[in-house]
């Protein structure tokens, strides 16, 4: 019982030193970057005694460690701060735009793990065959194309010619004003809402930022689990079922795939934590107001109390998904059990 | 070892095709987009905005917003921007000896509220835009008021009656083109006053809402996200043929296109060059033009001994192409542009004496004892068509010997430096604050204090220009009272500032939109602040 205090009290130890540095890292680079904060605010315009006295306000005057220390004891009480871009608390934006990337993020993650692990075993399955050399194209042009370019090519082709999706945004104007938002997600909200036309026009802007975020994954998920199956299939105990007599099928989804899927399981998370930090190209190409664009766009403002929340919310879903990937060995593994 | 492929494996994949099948051709239902009848969507880059107080806003695209939802006492006519026209105002008048200004306002007005507009609302905008004392109000200020003596001289004389007092006897045409600007704009005192806190007048609610009276209001503002306009019912003019004008922010100029040429979007603001060529020949999409008060410049920092030389200056002016770059680079976005004043304004010259002449520039270089030219840099934004036309100045410079060393930068960043006076050369734009000559002398043609704590930082200052003659005219052509002779006293300074200034003038932006062909009565006004939605139909 004391152990598990223990570990307990040093997981949260590890978890707030994460935060710290990743506060501080981010704090300092953000003050250091040669971009004056007070010229976001005041404009190129204003005059030299209406930016002192912002650069005062803003406490920029005083040591940076000084500066730290105020934002440190600010956020412990709840307080992010405001972002002077948007003239909204931090948190407020987040919460408005963290929702469009998480909807984005979790239909990329369904599309890219749903299609990519299968892919994957069966690249492995049939080595060096048609699918193996498809997966590795796929890969390749994954690894290599723009995402900017593709996701072009994706509204000129899907969008402009075929008619098949809506364009960029997350809903019609139509919907804009009849839509209630309550969550912040679309389609729960129009789901909530029972208003199914709404529904399927969030799913049309969805589908395609989404598909090609999936596809990006689905690059990486496949060829990792072709390597890991290949790796399991390579071992004695699939040896030992064939010998057994136990069926293909049975020897592949249920003893290498289970195997394999201990160390998948991480790389779907990162996977997923990388499209929930929100993907900046994809943003801007599709005019998705996420929380990728959102901090980008705060940084080259030197917005800092907006890139700071926006850091908190990145690591938070890191530190969380990976504790969940934890949490998935431990039911995936039974030798972790008994540690 | 070779393994048979075995039937469930293939099963497992076409349940997973399938399924992503039937993601996608859930897609299908929206094939014909089009955007209601009654609103107008407009794809424009507006992550400029960052607050909606008239008396705090100072961005292009809040211009716009502002322009559209808020009252002023007087407009300029965008037709003919050298013509004052009544806003709110039913009369105005200035004293014989030029200080006391005097307005009277139409009878009956009232904001979107529904709250009655009266005297007390004007005198309240404008004292309040002083003491809040935010980036635009030196407008205001530099008619001589302070936060301590505003509210004397700008004083209600009666329920319609206001007066202001200036310091000195100003052009008139000076002064009531200030007050044409965002920062004179009149807010719903009552209203406002209501949601103050601590003091501050309404400025934290207010950055976020909307308490004016023009024909459109503000329904909502996400950032980087939409601006909505709705019809103002209780406007005192003609109403909005619209009910809605949704602003959706758009960065890409590829997508903005898109949504234009699908119908998603009915005009689009910022188009490339190319986008606007490839569009020509779509008959569903015509464009609207107007030249607007922003001109490019290359500078030259004359901390920089060898940029400080008048050949070396005036040898630049010779090392542009300027015929390329309005073929290419700027065609449909921009004129080639060698003075100060932007067309449009009062006094501006139309005079371009600079062509690409690289012999007469290497003797000049010469002349100044660099025959061999020399090493500098320059600092860049990335954007275009700045990062082309850099480039294209780099090329055309070598050829005189002048190795210049292109430092990229975001435009946050590149300024901070420009700002610090620590550039060699910079690239740089410069759009009017108002709609008189005054703004851009002040800051082109005017260097009151060279020194490196100087309270006024102009762009002459930036470039460390010390013009005390020059200064002195451009503080004369803002007093003087006769039109036609203060037309002159510009066209005066523009001479000398072409021939001498460390300032490559290259063009006047012309701004470009471009939008379906059932949209009427779309005009881009020459500020930001004089495009009209509420005279759009479609």
């Amino acid at each position: 019982m004391q152990r598990a205090f223990k570990s307990v009290g040093s997981f949260l130890l590890v978890i707030l030193l994460t935060y710290l540095g990743l506060l501080a890292v981010t704090f300092f680079i953000g003050r250091v970057i040669p971009i004056d904060p007070v010229l976001a605010i005041v404009g190129d315009r204003a005059p030299e005694h209406v930016i002192a006295r912002v650069r005062e306000e803003l406490g920029l005057n005083k040591p940076l460690w000084e500066q730290f220390y105020i934002y440190l004891s600010k956020v412990l009480q709840g307080d992010f701060g405001t972002s002077v871009l948007t003239s909204n608390p931090v948190m407020q934006d987040i919460r408005r735009t963290f929702p469009a990337t998480i909807e984005l993020a979790t239909l990329g993650i369904i599309i890219g793990a749903g299609i990519g692990v299968p892919l994957g075993v069966w690249a492995a399955v049939r080595r060096g065959g048609l699918v193996d050399q498809v997966v590795r194209v796929m890969g390749l042009i994954g690894y290599s194309v723009p995402i900017f370019w593709l996701g072009l090519m994706g509204l000129v082709l899907f969008y402009a010619r075929l008619g098949w999706v809506s364009g960029p945004g997350r809903i019609d104007v139509t919907y804009e004003y009849t839509l209630t938002t309550v969550t912040g997600f679309l389609l729960l909200d129009a789901a909530r809402a029972g208003q199914w036309d709404a529904f399927g026009n969030v799913l049309s802007h969805l589908i395609l930022p989404a598909s090609l975020l999936g596809y990006f994954s689905l690059a990486y998920i496949s060829r990792m689990t072709r390597s890991f199956m290949l790796n399991e299939l390579a071992q004695e105990y699939v040896i030992a079922a064939r010998a057994k007599g136990l069926s293909e099928t049975r020897i592949i989804w249920r003893h290498a795939l289970r195997n394999a899927m201990v160390p998948l399981v991480t790389v779907v998370a990162l996977s997923y934590a990388g499209l929930l930090e929100g993907s900046v190209l994809t943003e801007t190409v599709f005019a998705w107001p996420g929380l990728g664009l959102y901090i980008t766009n705060s940084l080259q403002n030197a917005d800092m109390n907006a890139v700071l929340g926006g850091t908190i919310i990145v690591g938070s879903v890191f530190i969380g998904l990976n504790l969940l990937s934890d949490l998935l060995y431990r039911l995936l593994d039974p030798r972790t059990k008994q540690r | 070892m070779k393994i048979s492929t075995p039937p469930f494996t293939r099963r497992m994949l076409g349940v997973a095709t399938a399924s992503a099948i039937m993601l996608s051709l859930g897609g299908m239902t929206s094939a014909l987009a089009a955007t209601p009848k009654d609103t107008l969507v407009v794809a424009w880059a507006i992550d400029d905005i960052i607050t909606m107080d008239p008396g705090e806003s100072f961005e292009i695209s809040a211009g716009e917003i502002m322009g559209n939802s808020y009252d002023r006492l007087m407009r300029y006519d965008v037709n003919d921007p050298s013509k004052l026209v009544a806003d709110i105002a039913k009369s105005w008048s200035v004293s014989a000896d030029g200080k006391t200004y005097s307005f009277e306002l139409k009878p009956g007005l009232k904001f979107a509220s529904g709250n009655p507009m009266s005297a007390e609302d004007v005198v309240f905008s404008l004292q309040r835009a002083v003491i809040l004392d935010k980036t635009p109000a030196f407008i205001l200020t530099q008619f001589g008021f302070t936060k301590d003596n505003v509210k004397d001289k700008i004083k209600q004389t009666g329920p319609l009656t206001l007066t202001m007092e200036t310091d000195k006897s100003y052009a008139p045409t000076f002064v009531y083109n200030c007050l044409t600007a965002n920062v004179a704009a009149i807010i719903d005192k009552k209203l406002v006053m209501s949601k103050e806190t601590a003091g501050d007048m309404g400025y934290g609610w207010l950055k976020t809402n909307y308490a004016g009276s023009g024909p459109m209001k503000v329904r909502e503002w996400r950032a980087n996200e939409i601006v909505a306009l709705e019809r103002n019912d209780n406007y005192y003019g003609e109403k909005s043929k619209l009910v809605r004008v949704i602003y959706r922010h758009v960065k890409e100029a590829a997508t903005q296109r898109l949504l234009l040429e699908k119908g998603d979007a009915d005009i689009a603001r910022n188009l490339s060059p190319q986008d606007l060529a490839a569009l020509a020949s779509n008959k569903d999409i015509k464009t609207t033009a107007t030249p607007k008060g922003t001109v490019y410049y290359f500078s030259l920092n004359q901390k920089n001994p060898n940029l400080a030389k008048p050949e070396v200056r005036e040898a630049f002016k010779w090392l542009v192409d300027y015929g390329a770059i309005g073929d290419t680079l700027i065609k449909n976005i921009g004129v080639i542009h060698q003075n100060f004043l932007p067309v449009g304004l009062l006094g501006a010259s139309t005079v371009n004496p600079y062509k690409l002449d690289v012999d007469k520039a290497k003797a000049l270089l010469a002349k100044a004892g660099l025959p061999n030219g020399f090493k500098v840099t320059m600092d860049m934004r990335t954007t275009q068509p700045v990062q082309g036309i850099s480039e294209a100045f780099q090329q055309t410079a070598k050829r005189a010997g002048i190795d210049i060393e292109i430092i990229p930068g975001d435009g946050k960043q590149t300024l901070t430096k420009y700002r610090a006076r620590t550039h060699d050369i910079y690239i740089g734009q410069w759009g009017a604050d108002y709609w008189d000559p005054h703004t851009n002398a002040d800051t082109f043609a005017r260097n009151p204090n060279n020194a490196d704590d100087a309270k006024s930082k102009p762009l002459a200052w930036r470039n460390s220009w010390d013009i005390p003659e020059l200064t002195k005219k451009a503080d004369a052509a803002v007093l003087e009272r006769d039109a036609s002779k203060r037309k002159a006293m510009y066209e005066d300074m523009q001479a000398d500032f072409r021939k001498n200034s460390p300032f490559v003038m290259l063009f006047q932006q012309i701004e470009v939109a471009a939008m379906r062909s059932d949209v009427q009565g779309l005009k881009i006004g020459p500020t930001s602040d004089s495009t009209y939605m509420f005279k759009v139909s479609k």
